[in-house]
């Protein structure tokens, strides 16, 4: 992908404002027509699921493990209400603070917050997706504080002034040579090297010192385990135990939806994440956060926090079918088997989840004026669903949004931006199909036709003969020949 | 009977078959009916050839699919509710296409979810709803002697086949039955063929590249030719096969494609329909 500029890259590093449905067209079009994109995707999601693929082995202990998986998800949130009551008494308990976020605003408030109090100028970040979403970088550059990224991916892609393009490989899209040239551009008496070990030293000694120098750490959440009031953080490098063990002051953010009742109900979950994920058998690091530094203890954080973000997960909430969406536990297998997300990346989405999870959260999220076209970007071949390590049917939760989009807006839409997507022209073409294809009469006349008047078939058919030759009716239909052999 | 589309897990593939029937009703669907009608036609004759008596119920129109996926229910609904009169005996409903097939098992009782009455009746009708190769297989038991050359082809299987109706072995069992033809598997044999629908009209790049990629791989296989299944897939992969051919003036098309049955109809000493 050397000299690659699509309007994607370009569009990449900032705030998500407004996705227009003309602009994810020509980022989606610029995508799939960049060969190097092209092929670094495919090679990257052939690798991810080939490890997948490795670590299940037994195709009845997947079915099982992903039945458990998704039973535990559907009852952690069926008791939604009750276990986020339950987290909050356990966490206080334990010393740690809670707070409510409802909007990415509110969160950065309170992040500003925590940070004025501790005259705090750098705040280094572990990885976080629910970062990501509410634009905490930016949010936080704005008011004077630094955010640096401490996750290697996430590094370089802050370095590039980019988003990710993969929530759990942030700078998958990104080949050796380029992070190479970015690290001698941008990072201080570094000369140009590819050799990808002398690359994380680099890293890793910058980050070194930051770790020292932050006044706070940030960390995203995996599961927070209700009746004990742990918070679980799943990762590979290490930093995340860095950020939230040696700043004095540790910031855990989280989606409301990220909770199980029991610390037994983490196990498996964590099985098939990592699984799902990245094909290991289990990550590097497992941390288990229970509260700040005790009095006999000596190290930790003095202070910890989480704040706990909606952002649409309510809405999504309120409707029983769409809230399978937040049984999401972001292990990204959805996108690394889907024929779509292969053939454009991440960025192409617009939004901060990208693949087959973006196109169902992200209406929650920015509302359906903006994302109505994104759950129509999808063959519905359900490789996603097949993956899903809880379950989510992911192609049907797609062509409800589709129906949402479509639907003049009801009085109590189940919906922001309801009907968002509504055409009269798609409407009268769906409603004159409707009145042939009810019509057996009608249809057999229309028919009848069609194969009669064949010689009159436009050979210009819009989308489909960009690259395929015509569709062309048969001289005869089938139940003519039926007829005849009668 | 609920099943979320597309999320299957080796549970929910397994299905248990009844003996054979004395008929069967055959639901050829849209696309089949104004499109690819030997296909059609070539499934009938493979049914007849072993006794069955096939009922071509002839106020059948589509299944629906094209409005339930698009995200138009109340249209599919108004379709569905004009098949649900077709099939008043108890035969096994026989459906020369995945998707289609997939549509009427799973998808006719949820686009009827409002109406008690008329959802029992679609979910009765989907309980005895059969994949045309999956019945041939494990109904019929077909096992006829191939009595082609040898040859060599490779199969695509729908991702409706392989995960709504769980029947992607299916078309490699029956293959295999054939005697002097050798299958050959094409890399990311599971990855979709890009059609989808209304989906390769509203997104034509993608969908390009996803058909052009799967032609790549069907091409390299050497195979004489591709065996589908599913006429959608079938006409997307053999459209976009010979868009190819006429951009390299080939005159010989270089990928040609039958549904499953007219290829097992004409290995198996049949008469075919597109050959009349």
């Amino acid at each position: 992908m050397s000299a690659h500029t699509s309007s994607a890259e370009k569009d990449a590093g900032k705030p998500i404002a407004f996705v227009s449905a003309q602009a994810l067209r020509e980022r989606m079009h610029d995508a799939v027509n960049d060969p190097h994109l092209r092929s670094s995707f495919r090679g990257a999601m052939d690798f991810l699921m080939a490890k997948r693929a490795a670590q299940f082995p037994d195709e009845s202990e997947l079915a099982s493990l992903r039945t458990l998986s998704e039973g535990i998800r559907q009852y952690s949130l069926a008791r939604l209400p009750d276990l986020l009551e339950q987290l909050e008494t356990n966490l206080t308990r334990n010393g740690v603070q809670v707070h409510w976020a409802e909007t990415p605003d509110e969160a950065n408030a309170i992040m500003l917050g925590i940070a004025r109090r501790h005259e705090a100028k750098l705040i280094v970040k572990g990885k976080s997706m629910v970062s990501e979403e509410i634009e905490f970088n930016h949010a936080m550059e704005a008011a004077g504080v630094g955010a640096l990224e401490s996750d290697m991916g996430e590094y370089i892609v802050q370095l590039a002034g980019e988003k990710p393009s993969h929530i759990i490989m942030p700078a998958i899209h990104k080949t050796k040579e380029q992070i190479a040239r970015l690290f001698a551009d941008k990072v201080p008496g570094v000369d140009y090297t590819d050799n990808v070990d002398a690359l994380i030293r680099i890293g890793r000694d910058v980050l070194r010192e930051k770790f020292e120098e932050a006044e706070i750490g940030l960390s995203g959440v995996n599961f927070a385990v209700a009746e004990t009031g742990t918070l679980c953080l799943v990762e590979n490098e290490g930093n995340g135990r860095m950020c939230t063990t040696v700043p004095k002051v540790h910031v855990a953010i989280t989606g409301i939806e990220k909770i199980v009742e029991k610390l037994e109900h983490v196990a498996p979950l964590f099985s098939i994440l990592t699984r799902s994920a990245t094909g290991q058998a289990v990550s590097t690091y497992f941390n288990m956060i229970s509260g700040p530094r005790k009095a006999y203890e000596k190290d930790g954080p003095e202070e910890v926090h989480l704040i706990l973000l909606d952002n649409g997960r309510s809405q999504a909430y309120a409707d029983e079918q769409l809230r399978k969406t937040l049984q999401c536990i972001r292990c990204g297998a959805c996108m690394n088997h889907c024929p779509v997300y292969t053939r454009v990346g991440g960025h192409a989405y617009g939004t901060t989840y990208p693949g087959p999870i973006g196109k169902i959260i992200s209406p929650h999220m920015m509302g359906l004026e903006q994302t109505h076209l994104l759950p129509t970007v999808s063959s519905l071949c359900g490789a996603c669903g097949e993956v899903c390590p809880v379950k989510i049917p992911i192609p049907e939760l797609l062509i409800r949004l589709r129906e949402e989009a479509n639907t003049a807006p009801h009085a109590n839409p189940a919906m922001v931006g309801q009907g968002a997507g509504y055409s009269p022209l798609m409407t009268f073409v769906w409603k004159s199909w409707a009145r042939i294809y009810a019509r057996p009469g009608i249809y057999r006349t229309f028919s009848w036709l069609a194969t009669r008047l064949r010689v009159l078939t436009p050979s210009s058919q819009s989308g489909w003969t960009a690259a395929r030759t015509p569709l062309k009716p048969a001289p005869r239909r089938l139940r003519d020949m039926v007829k005849d052999r009668r | 009977m609920s099943k979320p589309l597309n999320s299957t897990g080796a549970e929910d593939t397994a299905r248990s078959y009844p003996p054979r029937p004395e008929a069967v009703y055959f639901y050829g669907t849209c696309l089949v009916d104004m499109f690819v009608p030997e296909a059609g036609m070539d499934a009938i004759t493979l049914l007849e050839r072993e006794g069955i008596r096939v009922i071509f119920p002839d106020n059948q129109t589509c299944c629906g699919q094209p409005a339930f996926t698009s995200g138009f229910p109340d249209e599919a609904r108004q379709v569905v509710e004009s098949q649900l009169d077709l099939f008043p005996g108890d035969y096994p409903i026989v459906v020369p296409s995945g998707s289609c097939g997939g549509m009427i098992r799973w998808h006719w009782e949820k686009v009827c979810a409002n109406d008690p009455a008329l959802k029992a009746r679609a979910a009765a009708i989907g309980a005895r709803t059969y994949e045309f190769a999956e019945f041939l297989l494990h109904v019929v038991g077909f096992n006829r002697k191939d009595e082609g050359e040898p040859t060599t082809v490779t199969l695509h299987t729908s991702c409706s086949a392989r995960r709504e109706m769980g029947t992607h072995l299916v078309g490699r069992e029956l293959l295999a039955r054939l005697g002097n033809v050798t299958l050959a598997h094409h890399d990311h044999e599971s990855e979709c063929c890009g059609f989808g629908g209304s989906f390769s009209l509203k997104h034509p790049d993608i969908s390009t590249a996803m058909v052009s990629d799967k032609v790549a791989s069907l091409k390299a296989t050497g195979a004489r030719e591709v065996v589908t299944a599913d006429c959608g897939c079938l006409l997307n992969i053999t459209k976009r096969a010979a868009k190819e051919d006429l951009e390299a003036r080939r005159v010989k098309a270089s990928l040609p494609g039958d549904h499953l049955a007219t290829f097992l109809l004409r290995r198996t000493g049949g008469q075919t329909a597109g050959s009349n």
